[in-house]
């Protein structure tokens, strides 16, 4: 590695780091994230979807589209595995 | 590890165990919409009790209850009801996966998101199944 790379690579992290500073802190109802729209999910959850469980109708209702795509994900995953790594008939691994 | 283990202890141990998983497993999907669980967890609970019979007991037991061929086929069969239930939603006028657009006559719309939800988790379980013994059966095939 080149000692240039090591001095921009030092200063990235010492700009983030400085910058990690002005975050918010962990779970700070005040936070810009915490203010839009969780108080909706929270709100609203026991009458549109009457699950008590947040974390369940966000994950399969109000984001399941993303839930859908995680599954699609991980389908594609198995069945590149399946069609990678079978045997075929003749015996072989891969073709 | 298509041949059993070939201990008394640890085969009879793995079966006894085994219904105790599949019944938490169960239980992790089916409870997701009141604990911490859901498809996801609950399939790969699943997966774990049928990658532990088959190590103990072998691919030749245990292919008659979980068929290697089956796998793939879970798993598409796994997305296929998630994407059913989206399409339903469709059908009844509504966006894609906006379970309460489902047309069932006589459930209230909070009803249908939450038996939505739990096909959705089914699918998500039974996918998950499908994939993790899959890829599982394909990498202990030796010879």
């Amino acid at each position: 590695m080149k000692p240039v790379m090591v001095i921009v690579t030092l200063m990235f992290a010492g700009v983030m780091s400085y910058l990690m500073m002005s975050l918010p802190p962990f779970g700070d109802p005040s936070a810009p994230a915490n203010q839009h729209i969780s108080p909706y999910y929270i709100e609203n959850t026991i009458e549109d979807t009457d699950t008590p469980n947040i974390v369940t109708s966000i994950l399969a209702d109000y984001r399941g589209y993303d839930t859908f795509g995680e599954t699609l994900v991980i389908f594609t995953a198995g069945l590149g595995c399946f069609l990678l790594l079978r045997r075929h008939s003749d015996g072989k691994t891969i073709r | 590890m298509e041949k059993r283990y070939g201990n008394l202890i640890v085969e009879l141990a793995c079966q006894l165990i085994a219904p105790f998983i599949l019944l938490f497993g169960l239980y992790v999907i089916f409870h997701g919409h009141h604990s911490p669980g859901g498809g996801f967890q609950g399939g790969a609970i699943l997966a774990a009790m049928a990658i532990l019979l088959r190590l103990s007991l072998g691919m030749e037991l245990t292919s008659r209850i979980f068929s290697p061929r089956l796998m793939p086929a879970f798993a598409a069969a796994g997305l296929l009801i998630f994407a059913g239930v989206g399409v339903a939603a469709i059908f009844g006028g509504g966006n894609f996966l906006d379970y309460g657009a489902i047309p069932v006559q006589g459930v209230s719309e909070p009803s249908l998101h939450h038996n939505g939800i739990l096909l959705a988790e089914l699918g998500i379980a039974l996918s998950v199944f499908g994939v993790m013994l899959s890829i599982f059966d394909t990498l202990i095939r030796d010879k």
